[in-house]
């Protein structure tokens, strides 16, 4: 097993200056580990931090205090610019709603993060392309989004994500704004890439979309309520072989 | 290196389609703020071309004196409008025909030498009765005048230098003069009257046309003795110099202007009391009087641009609002400040080049209108137009620097959460 932690937060706080004497606490305290090849749902109602604390895994925010690793790397005290690079090569974000650029074809969304990574034309077509044939949309690379289904346009988001190889997959509802049966084929492709090696983070609040992780960590008032590892069948390296 | 190479071409191509899009969407918008750079670009090139016009057709007008050639004569061709410097200039000597041999003799810059004396509004009488409106200019000149004035003799003959030094009664017409008293017939060897005197025509002179709608055809030749002994020997010279070719025309015209001072008595360091005016002199001449009228449009220009730059800061302002969510999710992806600033400055640029391109299109249309009023080739001022797109650049930049500050700085959860 490999026991290597790509996310480390210790004690992370995050309050917000909301003017004058008024702060509001979104997270108090909030340690968590998360090591390479888990399948992690984060949950908890609206109000419960989970948003903040997923900015704060995606380095999208900095906490107010405590120590947050990225593999093995203290990100807690970057600057934007760096927080952007880690945001490019590290993580892959996939949205609710999406968020792919509305003008730009499949191929083109999916190169983005290797533009901003500085990849070279040529290698980044080619990546691209690979990206979006994983996700099986291999013939509608030249579809712009609003020429797509929404759940192919979740698979090109998913594509977008994956095309610089990153640490972690973090989801905030990708199924939320899918109709059900759309949903569970995403999920099913979640679990495909998570026996392919890929670790997971999943945020949402619907009971049903978090029972595809392998642990579910709920939030509540800015603190873990709890923290229960799901027992099924460890996939990974022993699907592999399959 | 490469690889911010590799970012920098797609923002490049991306800061075009962004341009091209907002230009879509916002088409009134769009077109109005282009119209702004457009008409201060226009005035810009169509004024400075419609200048480019002017100067060229000075300079093909001027080859009216051969090429390499220049003259001095008392006076400025342009009167100024200092009454002491008028003064000056009236009190000045005439320039003697001696004054001119010495040239002819110390020249060895030149190829040669003309020398000429000019009497204006004669009339030209034919024994049979025709005769001229009171404008015809009569020349006294010498042999090597007709290749300083770059005069081709048509039907007839130059008279010799026999002629000239015998100061016999020959006379070499303009086709203006022709037109006028010989018109249906041949004037070699008719006689023609003039001040009283008459004079046998041996020559007609090509067809010079004008510069600027002027005309040169309509005057007649004879040689300088004879000229000086009918109107007497005291009258001013022009003396028109050729230079061997165009290396020694500086020097050839220093040489002179040496002799002619000495000539003249001038003490060193007193200014020249004639005038030497040649292409150049024209041309500096007429940037001279025009300084103040491009002065005045590069303001007005300057007024129309500044409110033109405003226009593209508030269209990019618009821009970054509207595309808000974009700018999150490039920054979530990984886009750094610099690529959004980069982005946005870029679209400023490619959005005022736009109208910048529209301007100088228009403008050297405009001005060289000009150019087909005057009857000569038209002029491309690609210095200009160089300086239009500069100038739109810098626009760009200066008012696109702010909405893209704004951009680069958008708080990428609060943009990705914008509806």
């Amino acid at each position: 097993m490999n026991n290597s932690e790509v996310i480390n937060l210790q004690q992370i706080i995050k309050t917000y200056d909301m003017g004058g004497a008024e702060e509001v606490h979104a997270l108090r305290g909030v340690s968590i580990q998360i090591r390479k090849n888990e399948y992690v749902a984060i949950m908890g109602p609206s109000g419960s931090g989970k948003s903040t604390l997923m900015n704060i895994i995606g380095c999208l925010d900095t906490p107010t205090s405590g120590l947050y690793e990225f593999n093995s790397v203290n990100v807690s005290e970057m600057n934007d610019n760096q927080l952007a690079k880690v945001r490019n090569k590290e993580i892959g974000f996939v949205f609710q709603t999406f968020n792919l650029l509305a003008r730009s074809d499949a191929l083109h969304n999916v190169e983005l993060p290797l533009i901003y990574g500085g990849v070279t034309s040529a290698d980044r077509k080619r990546r691209a392309r690979e990206a979006l044939e994983h996700v099986g949309l291999g013939d509608r690379i030249h579809h712009k989004p609003n020429e797509l289904s929404g759940g192919q346009r979740q698979r090109v988001a998913i594509a977008r994500a994956l095309v610089n190889q990153p640490s972690i997959l973090l989801a905030d509802e990708p199924t939320g704004n899918l109709d059900s049966k759309t949903g569970d084929e995403i999920m099913q492709l979640f679990e495909e890439l998570h026996r392919q090696g890929n670790t997971i983070i999943l945020v949402t609040h619907e009971e049903y979309i978090a029972e595809h992780a392998h642990r579910i960590v709920r939030i509540r008032d800015g603190m873990i309520e709890s923290d229960q590892t799901i027992n099924k069948r460890t996939p990974a390296l022993a699907d592999q072989g399959r | 290196m490469n690889q911010s190479f590799e970012t920098l071409v797609y923002e490049i191509r991306e800061s075009l389609g962004m341009a091209l899009a907002a230009l879509r969407t916002n088409k009134l918008r769009s077109i109005l703020t282009l119209l702004g750079i457009a008409v201060g670009v226009f005035s810009i090139i169509a004024v400075m071309t419609a200048m480019g016009v002017l100067v060229s057709s000075i300079e093909s007008g001027l080859s009216q004196l051969g090429v390499n050639t220049f003259q001095v004569q008392r006076r400025p061709i342009f009167h100024s409008n200092d009454p002491r410097e008028r003064a000056k200039i009236r009190k000045r000597k005439f320039i003697k025909y001696e004054q001119g041999l010495r040239v002819k003799e110390n020249a060895t810059q030149a190829k040669a030498v003309g020398l000429e004396s000019w009497q204006f509004g004669r009339i030209v009488v034919t024994p049979f009765g025709n005769k001229t409106n009171p404008n015809v200019s009569l020349a006294g000149e010498d042999i090597e005048g007709f290749t300083t004035n770059n005069w081709a003799i048509g039907d007839g003959r130059l008279f010799t230098s026999e002629e000239l030094s015998a100061a016999k009664s020959v006379a070499i017409v303009g086709m203006g003069v022709v037109e006028k008293i010989f018109p249906k017939m041949d004037p070699i060897n008719q006689t023609v009257r003039i001040d009283g005197e008459e004079y046998q025509v041996i020559g007609v002179i090509e067809r010079k046309g004008g510069m600027l709608g002027g005309n040169f055809d309509n005057f007649v030749a004879i040689p300088l003795t004879t000229y000086f002994e009918v109107y007497g020997k005291d009258r001013d010279v022009h003396i028109m110099v050729q230079s061997t070719d165009r290396e020694t025309y500086d020097d050839c015209i220093e040489q002179v202007r040496g002799i002619l001072r000495t000539a003249r008595h001038v003490a060193p360091g007193d200014e020249d009391d004639f005038y030497i005016f040649s292409n150049d002199s024209l041309i500096e001449r007429f940037n001279e009087v025009t300084y103040y009228v491009r002065l005045g449009i590069l303001l007005v220009s300057a007024i129309a641009l500044l409110a033109a730059g405003v226009g593209i800061m508030n269209i990019m302002l618009v821009s970054v609002t509207e595309r808000t969510r974009e700018i999150g999710i490039r920054k979530a992806i990984g886009a750094r400040k610099t690529n959004i600033l980069t982005q946005f400055i870029l679209e400023a640029i490619v959005l005022s080049e736009f109208g910048g391109m529209i301007g100088i299109l228009l403008g050297v249309i405009a001005g060289n209108l000009a150019a087909v009023f005057l009857e000569i080739p038209p002029v491309i001022p690609f210095d200009w137009a160089a300086i239009g797109f500069f100038i739109c650049s810098i626009i760009g930049i200066a008012f696109g620097v702010y909405p893209a500050w704004k951009a680069s700085n958008l708080d990428p959860i609060e943009s990705l959460r914008y509806e």
